[in-house]
């Protein structure tokens, strides 16, 4: 699955963008950042914050409970601050 | 017919004249005209730029999801917005919402609308770089955008 980070969780992470296997056990996006948590003290830094942090699957809005079904791109950012 | 809203994301500034001529030349049903422009504001004397960050795709998509809507509650003769990404100094524009319509209400309401919505769910972050050359600061989202956008559903 192909993850993608903006603002201050890409720059926490590291990266902008990976590409990850996800365990069979991970359904819905809560599962997905528990997962990511275990990767490495980066990812965990990234989403100490958890409930600060939001999430589109293939660039839609979505909650924390929503299943992962056949999403192709995950991106996790902070609240949005244009306009 | 509800109208096709033009939706720009670009890291170039934008015309205000141009944008709204295009909303009007040629027309005679337009007689409401709201133009609402967002600038990149330096309070203290502090600010060297704003740096826009943006979702590539997503950005375009949901402010597109975000104009329809609008075009579909207002009746609308025309729905334009604009927004810049990248590193915007401060007096330059950020974002351009432009709304035409027979009667005033609806581009009021339209661009209001739409500037509440794009404020909370438009993939753009801001991040501050200073005069004084200190690392650049995420901009926090303020309480009162969330009270914004939750206005509209009370209808």
């Amino acid at each position: 699955m192909n993850i993608r980070y903006f603002a201050w969780v890409r720059e926490r992470v590291g990266v902008e963008e990976e590409t990850i296997e996800v365990p069979g056990g991970v359904k819905t996006v809560a599962d997905l950042i528990s997962h990511l948590k275990t990767l490495d003290g980066n990812h965990a830094a990234a989403f100490e914050e958890e409930d600060a942090i939001r999430v589109a699957l293939d660039q839609l809005h979505v909650e924390a409970d929503t299943d992962l079904g056949d999403a192709r791109e995950v991106a996790f950012f902070p609240p949005m601050t244009g306009g | 017919m509800q109208v096709q809203p033009l939706v720009r994301v670009q890291a170039a500034d934008f015309d205000v004249a141009a944008e709204t001529q295009r909303l009007t030349t040629g027309r005679k049903d337009v007689g409401a005209l709201v133009t609402f422009t967002g600038l990149c504001r330096d309070e203290a004397g502090t600010l060297e730029a704003l740096e826009l960050e943006h979702y590539p795709g997503m950005a375009e998509a949901e402010l597109t999801r975000i104009a329809v809507e609008a075009a579909g509650r207002w009746p609308l003769t025309g729905l334009s917005v604009i927004h810049r990404f990248g590193k915007i100094a401060p007096g330059e524009n950020i974002v351009l919402v432009v709304a035409a319509s027979a009667h005033r209400r609806a581009a009021f309401e339209a661009a209001d609308f739409l500037m509440d919505f794009l404020k909370t769910r438009a993939p753009f972050w801001k991040k501050e770089h200073l005069v004084s050359g200190a690392g650049g600061t995420w901009v926090d989202t303020k309480a009162g955008d969330e009270k914004d956008a939750a206005r509209w559903s009370s209808s």
